[in-house]
């Protein structure tokens, strides 16, 4: 069963950027990319206990503020050393204006 | 393909290795029991860790096997045989190479005063541990240099509820590479938390129970703990003939004097290809893994140079401080105030080329930015003082 939760206005984020969404004692990514698509990941690095919606979005990638470990926000994958566990993605659509991200 | 230290650079070597195709051996020799883990924790989260801490690993037993990397801990490089092409351990192994690579990092300088044997220092996770159980509530912590080590252990035992005075020699803390307005920052929040800063003052002796000053004052101290620097690790590649400049010298491909002898870390000066080949020598976390990682390449075969915006950061209380590039090399600045009392201060040389940025802030409010000024320095890029200096302004426009 799908759980969709709206996240943010699309507004809300910038084109090649992200920001940040705390949900139910849980904290995610929500990504615009330069393509006007939108991409939700968990919104902690797995390397450290830092926020993603900290680090800079370069393209598709977004680059962890803290020791610079690199996803692709799109499929999660860990771009290399320091990091090497995949960030967790989320399904995610436009309605009316809003970003909405599937918890499921 | 073999590596002395397991530090850092040590343990990224093997994953670079593999990343670019070695199929062959490699062996990874380290001088402690641990298998390679992380050092920035130990002054830091490993100090104020409610339990006792365990090491990060940054190759645990499950990588390493799955690297296929032959992990020989407690051991001691202490000759390499250049003409038979072998690394000589103190128990008479010996382990043959094509190609090795010297990641000896650095090691703490020893103070030379009366006592000296009584002050703790910080470089490896035993010694974590040790300085953590020291460092208990109430005790009075006397600290011997305000550089970041000394530093971010002040601001561990204060948090950890003891009493600590730092001492440093120099007229202010953080003399070297950080800005007084930074070093300012930090000095206001470390006296806000309680911790004594005394500068422009020496250290005559320490005795059991206080440390001694040079003009005769004596500072309480149960636990004493010396952070005045770090000295490169030369002895193997002196010892083995390689030539030495302020660490071991490299080639921009981290090449040493021996073709088949690399180095990367802190250990060694390296011409720097962003700074029309000044020789450098750094002693900072990415820098020894990507310095390790270019020197895996080239050890295969490879001509890749290390061009990398030098950075770095500490986190003390919850500021968190960043440097990128070389500020010094700066002639004018300009700064950029940001929410929440964070800061970019912006250095240009003589033809208003940024070569470096400074920053801090709470948590990780100034990392963005930095790292857009990292870009910008590589970019070799002359933005306009003003825009630098307008929180409104996107960096990232400047770098189109």
């Amino acid at each position: 069963m799908p759980h969709w939760v709206e996240a943010c206005d699309r507004d809300d984020v910038e084109p090649e950027d992200v920001i940040r969404f705390d949900h139910d004692g849980r904290t995610f990514a929500i990504y615009r990319a330069p393509d006007d698509r939108y991409y939700a990941t968990e919104g902690l690095c797995t390397h450290e206990e830092a926020h993603l919606a900290d680090g800079l979005v370069m393209d598709h990638i977004i680059e962890c503020p803290k020791h610079n470990g690199r996803f692709d926000y799109r499929t999660g994958a860990a771009q290399g050393a320091p990091v090497c566990i995949n960030l967790k993605t989320y399904p995610v659509k436009l309605e009316a204006g809003k970003v909405m991200i599937d918890l499921a | 393909m073999v590596i002395i230290g397991a530090g850092k650079a040590g343990a990224r070597a093997p994953i670079s290795l593999r990343e670019h195709g070695w199929k062959g051996r490699i062996t990874l020799i380290g001088e402690e029991p641990l298998a390679p883990y992380d050092r920035p924790p130990l002054s830091k989260a490993a100090m104020t860790a409610a339990e006792e801490p365990a090491p990060v690993f940054l190759l645990d037993d499950e990588l390493l096997q799955a690297l296929d990397v032959t992990f020989i801990a407690n051991a001691t490089a202490t000759d390499i045989d250049r003409a038979e092409k072998e690394v000589v351990l103190a128990d008479g192994r010996r382990i043959p190479y094509q190609k090795l690579l010297i990641a000896t990092g650095a090691r703490a300088r020893r103070l030379a005063l009366p006592g000296a044997e009584r002050a703790l220092m910080l470089r490896d996770f035993h010694e974590s541990v040790a300085l953590r159980a020291a460092c208990a509530p109430g005790r009075s912590v006397a600290i011997i240099g305000g550089g970041f080590i000394g530093l971010e252990l002040a601001a561990s035992a204060s948090q950890r509820g003891c009493k600590v005075t730092v001492i440093e020699a120099q007229p202010r803390i953080l003399m070297r590479g950080v800005t007084e307005a930074v070093a300012r920052r930090i000095a206001a929040r470390h006296e806000a938390a309680g911790v004594v800063l005394l500068t422009g003052i020496g250290v005559e002796r320490i005795e059991a129970d206080a440390v001694v000053l040079s003009d005769g004052r004596r500072i309480p101290a149960e636990i004493v703990i010396a952070g005045i620097g770090a000295a490169p690790a030369v002895a193997l590649a002196e010892a083995s003939g390689l030539a030495l400049d302020n660490g071991i010298a490299c080639d921009v491909e981290m090449r040493t004097s021996d073709p088949d002898i690399y180095a990367a870390g802190d250990c060694c000066s390296f011409p720097h290809g962003l700074y029309g080949g000044r020789r450098l020598r750094l002693e900072a976390w990415r820098s020894a893994q990507d310095q390790a990682a270019v020197a895996a390449e080239n050890m295969l075969g490879g001509h890749r140079q290390f061009t990398a915006v030098p950075w770095f950061w500490s986190d003390q209380y919850e500021l968190n401080l960043q440097i990128a590039g070389l500020p010094s090399d700066g002639v004018s600045s300009c700064t950029r105030p940001m929410k929440d009392d964070a800061f970019i201060e912006f250095h240009l040389d003589g033809e208003g080329r940024l070569v470096g940025a400074s920053g801090i802030g709470r948590g990780n409010a100034i990392a963005r930015d930095i790292k857009l000024a990292e870009m910008l320095i590589a970019k070799g890029a002359r933005p306009d003082q003003a825009a630098l200096a307008h929180p409104d302004v996107a960096l990232r426009g400047l770098l189109k």
